[in-house]
């Protein structure tokens, strides 16, 4: 039951940094957007998210519930080493969240529009920025339970170079997530065309951050690349996608939308894989060279049992739903462009 | 600021400005479905119109409170990882259903906000029911989760150590079901005063009248039936606080000196130091007969608690005396409603009425945080009654402080934004939607 209970956990971690991430992307492409095209970018964007924004978002809770109710002594080890970038996230979630309901719902679109634009582009690039941060330094090594002062304690715990570069990595794969999904929600060539070159444009943005995020492994003596290269199935994945950015750069002009987007998603599972796969079942990575981990430090064997449970039968109920409900508004659209 | 201090007031804050958005949550969507279901049924444009206006508010709370949902879940940890690194394990099982009921609301929500016509209509009006099924439900588990805090089950604590944890036992613990039920009411009687005050000024106003009438009634008589019901409910939660918490009734009705045939204080002012309260009006036996259904029955006070396990007496005392004199005027304007219903339709057009139903716009919400500092304020000095202090389950993390001016800052920036927005769309109701019957399509 523990495993079913772990693959929930990282099955709800990679849908959200597919989901949301291609989500926060959105609005981390309005922020790169030139004045003339924002209004057309908006408008594509509310059209692709409208109706499944609130569940995309409903990933990060199932993850945060299955770690506090299974794995506590994780959740509260990093609540407590990670409260500031933690709080900043949170911060940038209720910005971003209600900025973006506002928009829409606001009965009077008026100069408030100025006021609730800039909180949701800007807060869709710092919350994935710090979710980064989080991710990072959970496995960097920086976390001290010894520690004696603040800085040591709740600062330098996730400020260092290792985590700033996941942090601009997530973001890059935000926003190229996002591009690659609306290149197949716009009705017309000029905004396909600006589609694909911001996904080109985030993806060469991933690489440089991804390029950063080895270098700075390699300076704090972060164990990145035998994580990467150090095994098989690192390896393959890594390859797999490699093989895949070729395939979709190729297919970037005139591939279907859907496989564009299967590959950029195929591409992000890869790397969420060789990264986790490694140091499974540690999640958090201590300073002293200890480790929290997903099976040493699970919870009570009856409340795995139940929440692994209570998961399953949740899921009885919610993916049928949920893919209807994607299914419903795609095949509405098409119906509408042939009318 | 003191970071014990910080860390509670931050929870209070969060807490509390989540409770109003998530009862709205809970309830809006019956409102909306009884509107809904009468446009299917009559084809009268104006409930179509009540019906979309209303779920546009809906998605403005919808949004706010699922954000600060999901702050809460993060800040229980933030804030007390100590409790929730024992307590997660063992009263998490509400909050994995939850999961479950929030999604399905989530996904409901969709359908329901973005299928107008587009699908059959009565799916659509049935996902409407499911966004509010769900909700509700939502907010039954927490409360369940909560309702643990007070009544610790499903456990045993031998030597410092959480044993034999049984989840499905800590979640039907002795509590669940009072505190359920009685927050379940409070939600159906606080949202329902809420809108039907917004609507009743509305026809004072002489705008729109008839949507506006529309719209008032379906509000009231959901909040009025609630309100009704609200006090018995408070009655078995009372009986049941006194069996599993005597120390939180003794410090809701100032109750310092164990006796028999103990008087019911009404108002006054707690004088914790000298153990007495000031110009309080005081009912022979009633407290006996509340607590345990006898008049001579013997009620326990304070004084039978270790002073550094007494929760602190005047506000909670104050909470409880808010929330039952706010409880008793929303049931008396129900029952001159009801009144008027049945007997004087008259009245039903007349201000008077609606001016007391404006007064009352905001008594739900007002009784439903003062209830909040009773249970919660109450349960002090622990966070898990008589398992775990709540000053041992803080953060180590100095400076929370800060913490606490930033989040109250944006819940109030955020309130004032939701408050102009819904006056806007309430301006707006002309414009969209008071064509004559029969101009629109
Ligand atoms: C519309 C709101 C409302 C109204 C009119 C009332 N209550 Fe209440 N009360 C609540 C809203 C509320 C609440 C906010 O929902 C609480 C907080 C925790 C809970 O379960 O319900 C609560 C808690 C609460 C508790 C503490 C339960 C506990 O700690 O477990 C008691 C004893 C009562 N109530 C009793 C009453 C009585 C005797 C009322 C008579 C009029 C009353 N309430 C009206
Ligand atoms: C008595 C207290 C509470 C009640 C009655 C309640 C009820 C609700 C309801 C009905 C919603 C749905 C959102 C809406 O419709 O507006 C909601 C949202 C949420 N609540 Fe609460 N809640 C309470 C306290 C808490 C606490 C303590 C937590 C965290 C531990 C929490 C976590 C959440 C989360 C994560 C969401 C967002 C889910 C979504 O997107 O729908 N709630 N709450
Ligand atoms: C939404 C309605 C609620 C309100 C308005 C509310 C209000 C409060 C208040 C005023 C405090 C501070 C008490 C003090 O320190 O004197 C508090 C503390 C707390 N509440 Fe609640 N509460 C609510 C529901 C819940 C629920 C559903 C949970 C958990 C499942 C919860 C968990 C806590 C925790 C962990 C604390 C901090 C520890 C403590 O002070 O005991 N609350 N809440």
């Amino acid at each position: 039951m523990l495993y079913v209970v772990i693959i929930y956990l990282w099955t709800s971690i990679l849908l959200y940094l597919l989901l949301g991430g291609a989500d926060f992307g959105a609005g981390i492409i309005e922020l790169f957007t030139s004045k003339a095209n924002k209004i057309q970018t908006r408008k594509t964007l509310y059209e692709a998210i409208g109706p499944i924004w609130e569940a995309n978002h409903m990933w990060l809770i199932i993850a945060i519930v299955i770690l506090f109710v299974g794995f506590p002594v994780i959740y509260s080890t990093m609540s407590v080493y990670l409260h500031i970038p933690l709080t900043i996230m949170l911060l940038g979630i209720i910005a971003r969240g209600t900025a973006f309901t506002f928009r829409h719902y606001d009965a009077v679109k008026d100069d408030m529009q100025d006021l609730y634009n800039p909180i949701f582009a800007y807060s869709s690039f710092v919350t994935p920025f710090f979710l980064g941060i989080i991710a990072g330094s959970a496995v960097s090594g920086h976390i001290d339970l010894k520690a004696d002062n603040f800085l040591d304690a709740y600062i330098f715990s996730w400020l260092h170079w290792f985590s700033v570069s996941v942090g601009l990595f997530t973001v890059a794969i935000c926003g190229f997530l996002a591009a690659v999904f609306l290149i197949g929600e716009t009705d017309n060539e000029h905004d396909r065309l600006r589609f694909i070159r911001k996904a080109k444009a985030f993806n060469i943005a991933a690489v440089i951050c991804g390029s950063l995020v080895f270098v700075s492994s390699l300076i704090e003596d972060i164990p990145l690349i035998d994580w990467v290269f150090g095994n098989i199935v690192g390896i393959i994945a890594i390859t797999a996608a490699t093989l895949s950015l070729a395939v979709l750069w190729y297919l970037m002009y005139k591939g279907k939308a859907n496989i564009l987007r299967i590959l950029a998603g195929f591409q992000v599972t890869m790397i969420l894989l060789t990264t986790t796969y490694r140091h499974y079942p540690n999640i958090v990575i201590l300073k002293n060279g200890g480790y929290l981990s997903l099976i040493e430090h699970s919870g009570h064997e009856k409340t795995i049992e139940a929440l692994a449970m209570a998961l399953l039968i949740g899921s009885i109920f919610i993916l049928p739903a949920l893919f209807y409900l994607i299914y419903s508004f795609q095949k509405k659209k098409v119906d509408y462009a042939t009318d | 600021m003191d970071n014990f201090l910080a860390a509670r007031s931050q929870m209070a804050l969060s807490l509390g400005f989540h409770i109003i958005f998530s009862c709205i949550g809970m309830v809006m969507p019956f409102f909306m479905a009884v509107a809904h279901y009468y446009y299917l049924k009559t084809d009268k444009i104006v409930y179509k119109n009540v019906t979309k206006a209303w779920s546009k508010g809906v998605a403005i709370f919808f949004a706010t409170g699922a954000v600060s949902g999901t702050v809460l879940s993060f800040e229980l940890g933030l804030l007390w990882p100590k409790f929730m690194e024992h307590a997660g394990p063992i009263f998490g099982m509400p909050f994995s259903l939850e999961g479950t009921a929030f999604f399905i609301e989530a996904i409901a929500l969709g359908f329901f906000l973005y299928g107008w016509d587009r699908f059959n209509k009565w799916f659509h009006w049935f996902t409407g029911v499911i966004v509010g099924v769900s909700g509700l439900a939502s907010g039954i588990l927490v409360v369940a989760a909560n309702a643990w805090m007070n009544s610790p089950a499903g456990f045993d604590f031998v030597d410092g150590q959480y044993i034999n944890v049984d989840p499905i036992k800590a979640m039907f613990n002795k509590a669940w079901f009072s505190q359920s039920l009685h927050m379940s009411l409070a939600a159906f009687a606080a949202t329902g005063f809420a809108v039907a005050g917004v609507h009743a000024l509305m026809i004072i106003r002489r705008q729109n009248v008839y949507f506006h009438t529309k719209s008032f009634t379906i509000a009231a008589v959901f909040g009025c039936v609630a309100a009704v019901l609200q006090p018995l409910s408070g009655d078995i939660s009372a009986k049941d606080v006194a069996k599993r918490q005597p120390a939180k009734l003794a410090a809701m009705e100032a109750h310092f000196f164990t006796e028999k045939s103990a008087g019911l204080v009404i108002g006054g002012i707690p004088d914790p130091k000298n153990k007495k309260v000031d110009y309080g009006i005081k009912i022979p036996g009633l407290l006996s007969f509340m607590a345990h259904g006898d008049f001579s029955s013997e009620v326990t006070g304070l004084d039978k608690f270790p002073e550094k396990n007494q929760p602190p007496v005047p506000v909670t005392h104050y909470a409880f005396q808010i929330m039952v004199g706010l409880g008793m005027a929303m049931m008396a304007v129900s029952f001159l409603y009801f009144f008027a219903l049945w007997k004087k339709k008259t009245w039903l057009q007349s201000d008077w009425l609606l001016k007391l139903f404006v007064a009352a716009t905001p008594l739900g919400f007002l009784a439903v945080e003062a209830g909040w500092t009773v249970t919660e304020v109450g349960r002090q000095p622990w966070i898990i009654y008589n398992v775990m202090r709540t000053a041992d389950a803080v953060t180590p993390m100095p400076g929370i402080g800060y913490s606490f001016y930033m989040f109250t800052l944006m819940y109030f920036s955020l309130a004032a934004i939701v408050i102009f927005m819904l006056y806007r769309q309430i301006k707006m109701v002309p414009k969209l939607y008071d064509l004559p019957e029969g101009a629109q399509k």
